[in-house]
């Protein structure tokens, strides 16, 4: 197992890999409350940025409404607790397997009916938005005035119902950004991995190898979508509140994905660094504005696209494989 | 069925494709025997690559039958005529461009093999044939056309085919490299026993690696034979060839 995940990679990058690791293990120790809360939506950013990538980066095929495996995610962990007490950790198999079913049923009709490209865009986009619309009118779950999860103060963390302080969730995420990282990592180096890369480059030339192309796109939409709906479970119960407005709305989309464009698509550290810069950019931003009191609304948001277009311009296949090249770590020429 | 079929690798018959109005092939029939080099010339728009695409499953029939192995074939998509034994190439080469020339091998190797380390040792064998180890590391991006075309041969190679089907893999190469080509597949022929049906208009490359060939003039199949007997029928010659293939 050892050898499978450190397999062609570099001693440096191990390393360096370790030195990370230890830096976000001690992270609580070191860090206040604000910005053990900014580590919390870093991870949580990199995480669904690596379960997004899976579709994109890894098979190509783009997903522009990624927040329905989210909220339903979300949504199912979150109303199972509330309505009948039952554990997020015995919720999480059901919030996986509701937005696994999504994930099949977009993905079989795109792919049965050769919906592609940015067609298939457009149609994650409307099941995102046919289920923010649906779950405005959802009674069971309080419809638009949003869905609640009882808040208290906690004398002590209670992981198995994940009620606790934010030390507890930033443990937890870095768990799920960890394993994710593993899942990757593993995915890209098996036989599923490459295959999803010939599709990714050239589906007809896929075909001719033998690659039966419906069955692996729908591997990467069911895997992608039941990973994103773990990150869901972890939202309902951080955040405690859930309103369709908010959870399924594209904007949501588009942020989960801002993070990998950025770090680099395809890569396993893309999703990371792209966290990392965006969050802690537009968190800086905030705090920089605040210290000298420029207040103009907006202005945030400005500077924030403006770094988004320098990097797409100077470093078009993301931060990653631009870093990776100088402090060396990058294997061959691949 | 006749006794000539059953014993054929690969038998097509009374085969026939229209595009609205247009027959681009019609009513043709062929067999080709396991080991042979078959090759299938004519000039340009005389249904040479349709006839392809539907052995190889890209295209549906109107009519007649394509048997591989024995087996019916032209109902099967790509992938399925590919896991049945036929590797194939394309006329505009469609390598994977972001991933490195081993890793496009590896994932032909990949088809009859589930672990990717063996996989790679099977790509590695394939390189080699192909005079492309050497160059394993780089980008398929990065090739020059002739190393594309080898490497469009080795990732079908890698999947195990025993029927190679090889559209225009000579095309736009240099006489040298057109030689080398005719060299790599000759050896790979005689050593592995791989049955190659290669679409061609280079006649110095048919001439030098193909048993029989099959001639199409707008879509109809207008002789079939060893190579120099069927330069020397006047149909061919006033059809195609010309003068100049008199060398």
């Amino acid at each position: 197992m050892i050898q499978l995940l450190t397999d062609g990679a570099q001693p440096r990058s191990l390393v360096l890999l370790g030195l990370l690791l230890v830096v976000l293990v001690a992270a609580p120790w070191l860090a206040n409350d604000y910005l053990l809360t900014v580590l919390i939506t870093i991870l949580y950013f990199a995480y669904t940025g690596q379960a997004w990538n899976v579709m994109m980066g890894f098979a190509g095929q783009l997903s522009l409404g990624h927040a329905i495996y989210v909220g339903l995610g979300a949504y199912t962990a979150a109303a199972l607790y509330v309505h009948f007490g039952v554990a997020p950790w015995i919720g999480l198999p059901a919030a996986i397997a509701v937005a696994m079913a999504c994930g099949a049923i977009i993905g079989f009709l795109a792919f049965r009916f050769g919906v592609a490209g940015v067609y298939f865009a457009i149609l994650t986009i409307a099941f995102a938005e046919f289920a923010r619309i649906g779950f405005d009118h959802f009674t069971w779950v309080n419809g638009s005035s949003g869905f609640f999860l009882p808040v208290a103060n906690y004398s002590h963390n209670d992981l198995w119902n994940l009620r606790g302080n934010p030390t507890m969730f930033y443990y937890l995420m870095l768990v799920l950004t960890a394993a994710a990282f593993v899942l990757c990592h593993v995915l890209m180096k098996s036989r599923m991995g490459y295959y999803w890369l010939a599709i990714r480059e050239d589906e007809a030339a896929a075909r001719s190898l033998g690659i039966d192309t419906f069955r692996y796109k729908m591997y990467a939409v069911v895997i992608s979508a039941g990973m994103t709906a773990i990150a869901g479970v972890f939202f309902a119960f951080y955040y405690n509140n859930l309103f369709p407005e908010q959870v399924f709305h594209i904007s949501r989309s588009i942020e989960l994905i801002l993070g990998p464009i950025i770090g680099g698509i395809g890569t396993l550290f893309g999703p990371i660094i792209g966290a990392f810069l965006l969050t802690g950019l537009s968190e800086l931003m905030q705090n920089l504005m605040n210290a000298v009191g420029f207040d103009v609304p907006g202005a945030k948001h400005v500077f924030y696209g403006v770094c988004l277009l320098l990097v797409v311009l100077l470093l078009p296949g993301g931060v990653w494989p631009w870093l990776a090249r100088l402090i060396g770590v990058t294997r061959g020429q691949s | 069925m006749s006794a000539g079929t059953m014993s054929a690798l690969l038998a097509v018959e009374g085969v026939g494709k229209r595009f609205r109005g247009l027959t681009a092939v019609d009513n043709v029939s062929f067999t080709v025997a396991p080991g042979a080099v078959f090759a299938v010339i004519g000039p340009n728009g005389a249904g040479k690559t349709t006839l392809f695409n539907m052995i190889a499953g890209a295209l549906t029939l109107d009519k007649g039958a394509i048997t591989f192995g024995g087996q019916r074939i032209d109902r099967c998509n790509p992938d399925e005529v590919c896991r049945r034994g036929i590797g194939r190439t394309f006329q505009l080469v469609r390598p994977f461009p972001a991933l490195t020339v081993e890793d496009n091998v590896t994932v032909g190797g990949l088809l009859h093999r589930h672990d990717v380390v063996a996989a790679r040792r099977r790509a590695h064998e394939v390189l080699w044939q192909l005079d492309l180890f050497d160059k394993r590391h780089q980008l398929a991006s990065a090739l020059t056309l002739p190393d594309r075309k080898r490497l469009e041969v080795a990732r079908a190679l890698a999947t195990d085919p025993k029927l190679l089907l090889l559209d225009e893999v000579m095309a736009g190469l240099r006489p040298a490299e057109t030689d080398r080509m005719v060299a790599i597949l000759t050896r790979l022929n005689r050593d592995t026993g791989v049955t190659i049906l290669l679409i061609e208009h280079v006649m110095r490359a048919v001439m030098a690696l193909a048993q029989r060939v099959l001639v199409l003039h707008h879509g109809a199949a207008i002789a079939e034979g060893a190579p120099d007997s069927v330069v020397r029928e006047p149909a061919v010659v006033e059809s195609y060839l010309g003068a100049e293939a008199v060398d």
